[in-house]
């Protein structure tokens, strides 16, 4: 039996990558955080690349706690949307030229996110992982871990519960 | 203690990240604080519909429970988020200013508690609502 020949790595490359930085780029709130992301096959890691106006606290200085519990929410969106596409990412049924165009697939929304203060954010870059620890057809559960300098010393780590969107095509009316 | 909400003021004005996000103190008194965030195109979420996204109402939140604690008199001028949870009922409708109320309901020795809720122009139905856990500085 003769099997299709694997695809050149160069187009499920640009495919998979298409795919997240159109998202991305579909999200006026990400842009202004500046958050982006870093992938390795299906592996995302967030990266929150420091600059002054992201400060709460001028005076230590440090990262505001807000924008911690942001840049977490945006990496369980994400990383959640990233793995409910992933299929359709790799069988090519998403077209990456749609989402340019601003069709963007919907993303989750989220229930309610709990953030867990470790330490105080530096002012330096931030990393962030999300763990999917479920996701249902209507319902997810995702664990975020964010860190600076160390991998194990998490400066915040966060839970949260996403509503997902439905999986019917979006009607053109 | 008009000095307390001045400082609290004065302290939230200083926050660049409030800056950014165009957050504006309403008042802050005796441990509640209420804040506004304004509709802008850059804190949206769903680019279809012109919703905030939860992070930057996250990040209002947040300010505004620090805030409620700075100003509750039994607690000293400085604190810091231990935690934070946030329920989110519905988007904010598009275009609308998000206003934030945090009441700080208790200031132990080392922990204080507070609540948020957050509504649009149709104040019957909260946005979203937050509880925290914030430390107090000794």
């Amino acid at each position: 039996m003769a099997r299709k020949p694997p695809e050149p790595v160069q187009i499920i490359k640009e495919r998979r990558d298409g795919a997240l930085h159109a998202m991305l780029a579909g999200i006026p709130y990400v842009r202004f955080m500046g958050v982006q992301f870093d992938r390795r096959g299906d592996e995302l890691t967030a990266v929150l690349p420091f600059d002054e106006k992201l400060i709460g606290n001028p005076w230590i200085p440090a990262i505001h706690g807000g924008v911690t519990a942001s840049f977490l929410e945006i990496t369980a969106i994400i990383t959640l949307s990233w793995v409910s596409m992933w299929e359709d990412i790799e069988s090519g049924s998403i077209d990456v030229q749609q989402i340019r165009d601003g069709n963007l697939p919907r993303l989750p929304r989220t229930i309610d996110f709990t953030v867990d203060y470790l330490r105080s954010g530096l002012p330096r870059d931030a990393y962030a992982r999300a763990k999917v620890s479920r996701a249902g057809r209507r319902y997810a559960s995702v664990h975020v871990e964010g860190w600076q300098d160390n991998r194990d010393r998490l400066f915040a780590q966060a839970m949260g519960h996403f509503l997902m969107p439905s999986r019917e095509v979006k009607s053109s009316a | 203690m008009v000095d307390k909400t001045a400082v609290a003021q004065q302290f939230i004005e200083a926050v660049p990240y409030a800056h950014a996000l165009g957050l504006t103190v309403d008042d802050i008194r005796g441990g509640v604080a209420i804040m506004s965030l304004p509709w802008s195109e850059h804190i949206v979420g769903d680019p279809e519909k012109g919703t905030v996204h939860g992070g930057a109402l996250s990040a209002a939140m947040d300010t505004c429970c620090g805030a409620a604690v700075m100003s509750h008199p039994a607690s000293p001028a400085l604190t810091a988020t231990i935690d934070l949870r946030i329920d989110y009922m519905r988007a904010a409708t598009t275009g609308q200013t998000i206003v934030t109320t945090a009441t700080c309901y208790h200031v132990g020795r080392n922990v204080a508690f507070v609540r948020a809720v957050a509504t649009d122009d149709d104040l019957e139905n909260p946005v979203a609502m937050a509880t925290g856990a914030f430390t107090v500085e000794r």
